[in-house]
């Protein structure tokens, strides 16, 4: 969706971010799953801790810590909400 | 019209034939909820519980009364929603669509409400006979978060009633209000929910042909939902052409609208989420914001990179360390009991004049190897278990998951199995059961067939005794360190054949990518340390151990009468194991113990008590003062630090035990998968031991 700005895949949210959930890519039974854990737009999510391998990740969705593989956190799309380590992303967001 | 479809796949539940005036009700939740403690705290069974989602695997049930009035709980298995389509999912859906629950308490968990609700909203369209349950109030407390009671059950339409399952706190207000709803003497009246412009245009053209049909208008509105879901009328009633007509109209009119099949399931559930997280807005106030700070860094910490895995292994360790340390002196006290009580025994015998027949069968068949398994098996049992339940408790099974899902995924299997392996430490038909928390059938079936390389509580003492005997001798703190580093070792390795044996059943008979993944991190719970010893000793320790004691009398007087009945030259003990032996000593075991391990498929505990009871019976019989004797016995038959090696390698490697594969042929329901349970681990162990045995004289190391 374009009203989305500075849009990256959920798998790509930096630890300890937060971000907006702006788009469900995935199908069927996937997409149901990610529903179901209230992955609904205009949620908020939070990166919060990765597995030693890097992958799973752990993310705070609505009260609970669910984590999710890359390949089933990179079918949702967010928007960065808060940003309080990166100083260019405020310049991004000054700009738009 | 047929209100609903009949319930499928129901399993023990289609049978859930009431007494008499029984009032059902059914126990319906998210998973960790404190499902399974309202459960037992409403009907005093003791369903195990555990802090991991998913443990509720197969459905319980049980009974209590209360003002005279007697019901019959169900407690389903723990779902997030209704509408996914997992076999949990749709086995407490179609129990709570038939009809047969009077009223459905749903336990809703109050530290995390917002997301409990989604279901309650679900279920409260289905069915008006609802009781929200908020359990965990004490927990929320502790973390500031209150949750307006009054105002939750005003949001909803139905009663709402505070517990705190653990202490038992909220259960009488709780069974009242059930009382009172199954009695007709409170009416539930859920608000319905309301979906976006589109979907009710579409339900208010299905519902004038649905509604002279089923008086309660929240159920229609729930059956025209599915129908629409559905896109056809299908199996929800009889052909009935007009509605048929309606649906196809109602659907090409969304269809005009950009909403496919797809579109409307996303769009019901975001709906449905919605309205959760406007409710909890209006209900739910947290005290801090960073309410789940501690949770947070402790997960930090035991999931980083460089603490993650090494966290891990200290505590199995420490698990294992605890137990050998432990476990050493109480097994001499109860040998020791045991061994003069035989003494006694023996003179009974001799003061009445039995017959040496029935001394020998009862007395050094019987008795004897009852005094084994009970001495050998039940202090390690009794000490590890709770160890791992503690850890079970406290929530830090989901973390193993976390850690380990990488390797699993790169194994293609899910990153659940982890679960199912730690269930099966406690015994490997529980972890089988355990195996239907992974949705994908592919990787569940991995989980199952693999599950056996884990030892359960049956065949750990052995790694323990054999460890003790022959590798790290002596009773220095440093020695059982060692110890219990030997054991880590041999678990790491069998979690290691665990991901080896999975990967090429992915590639060969269970081709597949993996599927999608989701687990939950539940909150860190403090452990119930009392119940946990309780729970553990009486529930588990007892039981299998009394599955032991119980196949080991019948196996113990085999083996006395085997060795006692002279066929040709021998007796038949020796015939058998001098059959066996040439193929044993290929994989560094001898006749004996191959046989033993033969003798033991109804239960694994009774293994190195039968291979002392056949040396016992062979040589001369030795009379054990000393449990550290025992390295006596075994090396005067022959035993070498290989054998004892070889021994544990064939534990952790070999057919599951009967119990086992009877659960594996129930949960799959194929032939083909339990004797590919059966052959993966035996081949295993097989090859493994081969290898080892033949290597190591090889290289002539003994």
């Amino acid at each position: 969706m374009s009203m989305c700005k500075q849009m990256v895949s959920l798998a790509d949210l930096p630890l300890g971010q937060k971000g907006i959930v702006c788009e469900l890519k995935a199908r069927n039974q996937v997409q149901r799953r990610l529903l179901d854990l209230g992955l609904i737009t205009d949620t908020v999510v939070e990166a919060l801790c990765q597995s030693p391998a890097g992958d799973p990740t752990a993310y705070q969705i609505r009260g609970a810590v669910i984590a999710l593989r890359r390949e089933e956190a990179s079918n949702i799309l967010v928007q960065l909400a808060e940003s309080p380590y990166s100083k260019s992303w405020r310049a991004v967001n000054g700009r738009n | 019209m047929e209100e609903t479809r009949r319930p499928r796949s129901l399993g023990a539940l289609a049978d859930t034939k009431k007494e008499a005036d029984d009032v059902v009700v059914a126990l319906a939740g998210n998973p960790n909820t404190g499902k399974s403690t309202v459960f037992n705290q409403l009907t005093g069974l003791r369903q195990h519980t555990g802090n991991w989602p998913g443990k509720t695997v197969a459905s319980a049930r049980g009974r209590y009364v209360h003002r005279g009035q007697e019901f019959t709980v169900i407690d389903l298995p723990g779902t997030y929603s209704l509408l996914a389509n997992s076999v949990e999912e749709e086995i407490a859906r179609d129990f709570i669509c038939s009809g047969s629950p009077q009223t459905t308490v749903v336990v809703t968990d109050a530290t995390c409400l917002e997301r409990n609700l989604n279901l309650a909203l679900q279920i409260m369209e289905i069915t008006t006979q609802v009781v929200v349950c908020v359990n965990l109030l004490d927990e929320a407390k502790r973390k500031q978060i209150s949750v307006d009671l009054a105002k939750l059950a005003e949001l909803l339409g139905v009663p709402v009633v505070g517990t705190n399952a653990r202490d038992g706190k909220g259960l009488t207000e709780l069974k009242d209000t059930i009382y009172q709803v199954a009695r007709g003497q409170i009416n539930p009246r859920p608000y319905p929910l309301t979906y976006d412009e589109p979907l009710e245009a579409a339900l208010a053209q299905l519902l004038p042909l649905l509604q002279p049909k089923i008086a309660d208008g929240n159920r229609a509105r729930w059956l025209a939902l599915r129908l629409l879901e559905q896109g056809a009328v299908g199996d929800y009633g009889e052909s009935n052409p007009e509605l048929e007509q309606k649906l196809q109209e109602v659907i090409s009119y969304l269809q005009a609208q950009q909403i496919d099949r797809e579109q409307l399931r996303d769009r019901m559930v975001s709906c449905l989420v919605r309205q959760a997280e406007k409710i909890a807005k209006q209900v739910v106030s947290f005290g801090k914001a960073d309410y789940n700070s501690l949770d947070r860094n402790i997960d930090k910490i035991v999931t980083s990179r460089l603490f993650g895995i090494p966290i891990m292994l200290t505590l199995l360790g420490l698990a294992f360390w605890i137990t050998i340390v432990g476990a050493n002196y109480p097994s001499q006290l109860i040998f020791n009991f045991f061994f003069a009580i035989e003494g006694r025994l023996t003179r009974l015998f001799m003061h009445y004049g039995w017959p040496d027949f029935l001394h020998g069968l009862l007395v050094l068949g019987v008795y004897r190897t009852l005094a084994w398994v009970i001495s050998v098996m039940l202090p390690p049992m009794a000490i590890f278990f709770p160890l791992f339940t503690l850890l079970e408790d406290l929530g830090y099974l989901p973390r193993i998951a976390f850690n380990l899902d990488h390797y699993f995924k790169k194994a293609c299997a899910h990153g659940k199995q982890a679960l199912t392996m730690c269930m099966g430490f406690g015994c490997n038909a529980a972890g089988v059961s355990a195996c239907r928390i992974i949705d994908s059938p592919r990787e569940r079936i991995i989980a199952i067939v693999t599950n056996n390389f884990v030892p359960c509580n049956g065949r750990f003492p052995l790694l323990i005794a054999l460890s003790s005997i022959f590798f790290v001798t002596g009773t220095s703190l440093g020695s059982s360190f060692a110890r219990a580093l030997l054991i880590l070792s041999l678990i790491v390795s069998s979690v290691l054949i665990t991901f080896v044996v999975s990967r090429l059943l992915s590639q060969t008979v269970l081709k597949g990518l993996p599927t999608s993944f989701a687990l939950e991190l539940p909150p860190y719970r403090k452990p119930q340390l009392g119940r946990i010893l309780l729970r553990s000793l009486l529930d588990r320790t007892i039981f299998v151990l009394a599955r032991a004691v119980v196949v080991a009398a019948p196996a113990g007087a085999l083996v006395w009468l085997m060795a006692n009945l002279s066929v040709g030259s021998g007796t038949l003990l020796a015939h058998t194991a001098n059959w066996l032996h040439p193929f044993a000593q290929l994989i560094g075991l001898d006749g004996y113990i191959l046989l033993a391990f033969i003798l033991g498929l109804p239960a694994n505990e009774i293994v190195i008590p039968i291979v002392l009871m056949s040396y016992a019976q062979t040589g001369t019989l030795i009379d054990f003062s000393n449990l550290a004797e025992l390295r006596t016995i075994l090396i005067q038959n022959g035993w070498t630090w290989l054998t004892a090696l070889c021994t544990m390698l064939f534990s952790l490697n070999h057919w599951p035990c009967g119990t086992t594969l009877l659960t594996i042929r129930n949960e799959t329901q194929s032939n083909k998968w339990t004797i590919l349970s059966l052959l993966v681990p035996t081949v295993t162990g097989f090859v493994l031991c081969f290898l080892v045995a033949q290597g190591v004289r090889l290289l002539g190391l003994v």
